[in-house]
């Protein structure tokens, strides 16, 4: 018999907003232990939380990004239980009216596109992080990132292999990176997912023993566990190796293998209710069309435009469209340089190639696109040879604030049309290499390399190439 | 009985005691509570900066009940404060001992009512919002509020005048304009007020004679006096209790022994840490509302009786509003008796939360009440100075 695997994902992506959801502590991942912290999100009594607007901002972009509706009257809702990570030993978050609902994200995986529905979106805060000390055997609490703000994207069981969760959760981050609102990095806990799967015959339309495996935190380690899971609800389906029951449960990436968690561990009531202190949130149309005109271009529709409107080849447009700092690097240098084209090369084969020697990712690019666009500006008028322009963006990779023209200046990357200097140069360079110009003499045209490298190098690059070379051939001709 | 004293050298009218639930950073808050033994917080509450910005000295502390859900203060880990045998309020026996003209307290289930009227003295519950509650003790958030207990309506009204107002770090604090109402709104006595009958049969012959006595002076003082039964707001006693335990449930759950507070010496695992710190150091009655909070709020539960008591509360509500159609104020008693013995409450546990049936309309409702004369007035929203002034023609009459 052949099998579906039903499955549908809880993803929990933390706000990139710079303070917490219900208090002024910075959220700001990396700090040293409780470094980030307050008394309101250290649980002590007497704090009020008071609701952080940017979050609802926030929670209402990433809903807007994925076609949801969004409530207009949302709440918060206490969900209590007890463990140390949790000061208050309860969590504040979205269970009656949630920001967003009823949405879709569409994928594309090798067997063609597929809308994925989502079912809500809600708004909570995170909780504390145990620190177990082996050594000391004993367990520390950092609570710096309790109460950093979250969104918890729960879709409908409609995704059914590793590949199409993978194409979800690379559009899920890149849509969000998109509206600027999560960083998504799973390697930083930025981005966390539960997997719940089930398998059925396929064409059935019931569904089989759902298990869950929570807090998977890479998209290999989920790929992994999809499989496994898969072929293991098949053969004790099938082999009656074992009684599959509802529970959740464990991933063990080193061991590749999932495991039950003690029953204590997963099971209990929340004791959901409203938050008293928490007035519904009322969300008027101003705000929402405030929202709603914040919303960056899609990528398909960047690259509609590169491509159409632009004159940028296919392949350049997709490879822009990788990541919204691109993009908007690429936008901001097009626009003070005016050729595209110049501009896409510089982005491709430049920045791109220097954050992959860097080891950076693309959002991670934190070059000026006015200040790019000068550079290449100042390379396509011949102010600057080629070279030198890649020196000053190594240059600017290091130091932001750099200004093109004036590094360009006190470097002494400008360069010459200085004739009398160039055949100077060029004639210094001949006497120097006699062998070269009897071979170029002789035929061999290549020889010639040799010689116009050493003047470049006397020059220091400040000399248009197709110059340099006249001269050089002109030079050599007449002896 | 608690009471700290500090800067004794203030003249006796800037000085004011502040009870056991409001957080200070230079004296320990305990909220009545050996979970919070000796706690020390890291913030003043908001009411203590208001205070002491309008020249007012902090004289001291009174002790609460635990979490100020008890009767007068009779469930205090330092033990119920008695004189032969009869319950004192710390609050009470400050102003009376002229340690402090006014205290300013919290009024979680209505006690600052009950010991205001037992000892003949003046208190203000405000509308709900406009006194910030930031800086004092969580216990049941969606009535709980900053309340005042005076020697006057005069006094009543001047500390409360100090403490409204809006504050960012209160969600639930109302705008400025709003909370500027409680100050300056227009003060005319009630002109016609709603006795509430079906409150006063359970009275004992000391408070229904208070009732009468609160009659005849409105009466005589030009107020016209209706008698009214009304089934709906009785019904807040019960739709009370379950949103306040279940709250409290809620709030009192972040004290388990890990961060600060009372912890057991008897663990070997986390859960025996929260368990054993918990059961050593909460009191009976809060464990009570505890338990009887959490199956409330449970999955099976949630529906059937908290979601109801929500509904309750808003039922409420529209009854004061229909009442407030035809009438200024709502007259009833502030409990059934001027005085509660120690061996009644150890016979009747539960007496707290059958008491707080004069107190649960206006804590359910956030409506501000006013007690003076041994009886208790409600008014709609934003009506303190209203209530005041009607107060006052109580007072007269008692002179
Ligand atoms: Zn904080």
């Amino acid at each position: 018999m052949n099998y579906e695997t039903v499955i549908g994902l809880e993803v929990h992506v933390e706000l990139a907003t710079k303070s917490k959801i219900f208090c002024s502590c910075n959220a700001k991942y990396g700090a040293g232990p409780n470094e980030h912290v307050c008394p309101a999100c250290c649980g002590m009594p007497g704090m009020l939380p008071v609701v952080n607007k940017r979050v609802v901002d926030y929670g209402m972009k990433a809903g807007m990004m994925l076609n949801c509706h969004i409530n207009r009257t949302t709440t918060f809702d206490k969900k209590s239980y007890y463990y140390p990570d949790l000061p208050c030993a309860y969590q504040t978050t979205q269970w009656f009216a949630p920001v967003a609902v009823n949405g879709t994200v569409e994928i594309e995986t090798s067997k063609g596109k597929k809308n994925i529905r989502i079912k809500q979106i809600h708004m909570e805060e995170d909780a504390g992080k145990l620190v177990h000390d082996i050594a000391e055997d004993t367990t520390h609490v950092d609570f710096n990132r309790t109460s950093v703000p979250l969104i918890e994207i729960v879709s409908q069981p409609d995704l059914s292999s590793a590949e199409e969760v993978e194409a979800y959760l690379e559009r899920l981050k890149m849509l969000l990176r998109y509206a600027k609102v999560a960083e998504c990095a799973m390697e930083h806990g930025t981005m966390r997912c539960d997997v719940n799967l089930s398998v059925r015959p396929e064409g059935s339309d019931q569904l089989g023993v759902r298990t869950e495996m929570k807090n998977m935190n890479s998209i290999e380690a989920i790929k992994h566990a999809i499989e496994y899971e898969t072929a293991r609800h098949i053969d004790a389906i099938e082999n009656g190796t074992e009684v599959l029951v509802q529970e959740t449960r464990r991933w063990d990436d080193i061991k590749g293998k999932s495991f039950a968690m003690r029953n204590k561990e997963t099971a209990g009531d929340y004791r959901y209710f409203p938050d008293p202190n928490l007035m519904p949130v009322v969300i008027d149309d101003a705000w929402y069309d405030s929202i709603q005109a914040s919303l960056p271009e899609l990528p398909e529709e960047k690259y509609a435009r590169y491509t159409e409107q632009l004159g940028l080849s296919e392949y350049d447009a997709a490879q822009l469209v990788k990541s919204i700092a691109l993009c908007e690097c690429f936008e901001a240098a097009h626009a003070v340089c005016g050729s595209a084209k110049d501009a896409a090369n510089w982005m491709i084969s430049e920045i791109m190639s220097i954050l992959n020697q860097r080891k950076m990712t693309y959002d991670m690019l934190n070059i000026n696109g006015t200040s790019l666009g000068e550079l290449i500006k100042l390379v396509m008028d011949g102010t600057v040879g080629r070279a030198n322009g890649k020196k000053i963006l190594n240059a600017m990779f290091e130091d932001a604030s750099i200004v093109p023209a004036e590094y360009a200046e006190k470097n002494g990357y400008i360069m010459s049309n200085d004739t009398g200097l160039i055949e100077q140069v060029v004639k210094a360079a001949i006497e120097a290499e006699p062998k070269a110009v009897a071979d170029y003499k002789g035929g061999k045209e290549k020889a010639i390399m040799s010689i116009f490298g050493r003047c470049m190098k006397e020059l220091k690059g400040n000399c248009d190439p197709q110059t340099l070379r006249t001269i050089l051939i002109d030079t050599i001709n007449k002896m | 009985m608690n009471f700290y004293t500090a800067k004794a050298d203030t003249a006796a009218e800037r000085r004011v005691a502040v009870d056991d639930m409001i957080l200070t950073k230079t004296m320990p808050t305990a909220a009545g509570s050996r979970m919070l033994d000796g706690y020390m917080s890291l913030f003043d509450a908001e009411v203590i900066t208001r205070l002491e910005n309008a020249g007012y000295a902090i004289a001291g502390k009174t002790d609460v009940g635990e979490f100020a859900i008890d009767l007068v203060g009779e469930t205090s880990y330092h033990g119920a404060g008695t004189e032969n045998g009869t319950l004192l309020s710390a609050s009470a026996e400050a102003i009376k001992s002229g340690d402090v003209p006014a205290v300013v307290c919290f009024d979680v289930n209505g006690s600052v009512c009950r010991a205001a009227a037992q000892n003949g003295l003046v208190s203000v519950k405000p509308t709900y919002g406009t006194v910030s509650r930031y800086g004092t003790i969580p216990a049941a958030c969606s009535g709980e509020t900053v309340s005042v207990m005076a020697d006057s309506t005069a006094k009543c009204r001047e500390i409360l005048d100090v403490l409204a107002g809006h504050d960012d770090k209160d969600g639930t604090s109302l705008s400025e304009e709003q909370c500027a109402l409680v100050k300056t709104a227009a003060a005319k006595p009630a002109a016609k007020v709603a006795v509430l009958t079906n409150f006063c049969e359970a009275v004992d012959d000391a408070v229904s004679a208070k009732l009468d006595a609160a009659k005849a002076a409105l009466t005589a003082q030009g107020v016209e006096i209706c008698e009214i039964a009304d089934e709906k707001i009785a019904a807040a006693r019960a739709a009370w209790n379950i949103l306040m335990c279940s709250e409290l449930c809620n709030n009192v759950s972040r004290y388990d022994g890990v961060k600060y507070g009372y912890r057991t010496q008897n663990f070997t695992n986390i859960d025996e840490l929260y368990t054993n710190s918990r059961t050593e150091a909460f009191g009976e009655l809060l464990k009570t509302a505890i338990l009887f909070g959490s199956d409330n709020l449970s999955t099976e539960n949630y529906m059937k009786v908290y979601d109801k008591a929500l509904r309750i509360r808003r039922v409420v509500c529209e009854a004061f509003e229909e009442l407030f159609k035809a009438y200024d104020a709502v007259l009833l008693p502030a409990c059934s008796r001027l005085a509660y013995t120690e061996a009644e409450t150890k016979a009747d546990k539960y007496l707290a939360f059958e008491e707080n049936q004069y107190t649960a309309p206006a804590s359910i409702t956030g409506l501000p009440a006013v007690t003076a004369g041994s009886v208790q007035l409600i008014g709609s929203m934003f009506s303190e100075n209203m209530l005041f002034e009607t107060a006052k023609l109580l007072a007269k009459e008692g002179e």
